[in-house]
């Protein structure tokens, strides 16, 4: 119940975030905007890479529900790698921008892309160290309470950082400004 | 939050038509197996390539639309099936779904509100 209330006050927070963004995107200059400095092509792998994480997420929690922790440790740590891939694009996409000259306060579209996405970023990095800290808590078979159950309560949280980037990915990445 | 200790059906090993039928069982929601996460993970990576197409594509009139609804079945498909709400009770979808709509209800009120009220 906890988590999803937590998980609909996060609704709230990406929606504020979002708005933000699709408010001010048109404000930037002629040579620094969306339309120029997107790599839609990497973007889409990105997005992939994240949305196949979601599929061994879910088979991590099924390996858990079937007791079975080998299993469940590999698909955490597959799910984390692929996390870890996700934010390495960032990293990487946030770089090639700030090369072409897009700092955080370039532009008022570059502060509020900068702060959506890189509160996405955020919260994947906080999914990989839950990721990690559970992986190495499972191996050390102290589990407070009902393993399975604290696996899907990870889980829930990382699919939802999908979802949210579903979302970004849509308005921020494919639809021009 | 349901629990998943307790699920009849396991994994591979789910058998669709033998398992203990949890009606009377609150917040306990079936496992499916592994398959079927996969195939979900098929037609989602199959809706990305489409949306991604757009990029290189035209859709004309259709272009927005199409983004905006292909995003929803995206989104719908993950939280129900890969987080469980379309099998799990209730009172989750309301607490999640509510959050998100008074998002958009919030934010389209607020977005509207600076298209009316900025200088122009």
């Amino acid at each position: 119940m906890a988590m999803w209330l937590f998980l609909g006050s996060e609704c709230l927070l990406f929606g504020g975030l979002i708005s933000t963004y699709m408010l001010y995107r048109g404000r930037h200059p002629a040579d620094l905007g969306p339309d120029q400095i997107f790599d839609i092509p990497f973007t889409s792998v990105s997005s992939f890479v994240l949305l196949m994480s979601s599929l061994t997420m879910v088979l991590a929690v099924s390996a858990a529900a079937q007791k079975d922790d080998r299993r469940t440790n590999l698909w955490l740590t597959v799910t984390a790698l692929l996390g870890a891939t996700f934010v390495g694009g960032q990293v990487y996409e946030f770089t090639s921008f700030y090369r072409e000259g897009l700092g955080f306060t370039s532009s008022l579209f570059s502060s509020s892309f900068y702060t959506l996405t890189g509160f996405h970023g955020v919260h994947v990095t906080v999914g990989i160290i839950m990721l990690m800290a559970l992986v190495g808590i499972n191996k050390r078979s102290s589990v407070p309470g009902d393993k399975a159950e604290v696996v899907e309560l990870v889980g829930l949280y990382w699919h939802f950082v999908d979802v949210v980037w579903i979302i970004i990915f849509t308005l921020v990445y494919l639809i021009p400004s | 939050m349901s629990t998943t200790a307790d699920h009849v059906e396991h994994g591979d090993h789910a058998d669709h038509g033998d398992h203990v039928d949890h009606a009377h069982e609150p917040h306990v929601h079936e496992h499916k197996p592994d398959s079927y996460y996969v195939k979900v993970a098929l037609i989602l990576a199959a809706i990305t390539a489409l949306e991604t197409s757009t990029y290189w594509v035209d859709f004309g009139a259709f272009f927005l639309p199409t983004l905006l609804i292909l995003m929803a079945i995206k989104f719908v498909m993950v939280a129900s099936l890969f987080m469980h709400l379309k099998g799990d009770d209730k009172i989750f979808s309301y607490l999640f779904y509510t959050g998100l709509i008074l998002a958009i209800l919030v934010y389209m009120a607020f977005l509207a509100t600076f298209r009316f009220f900025s200088p122009t």
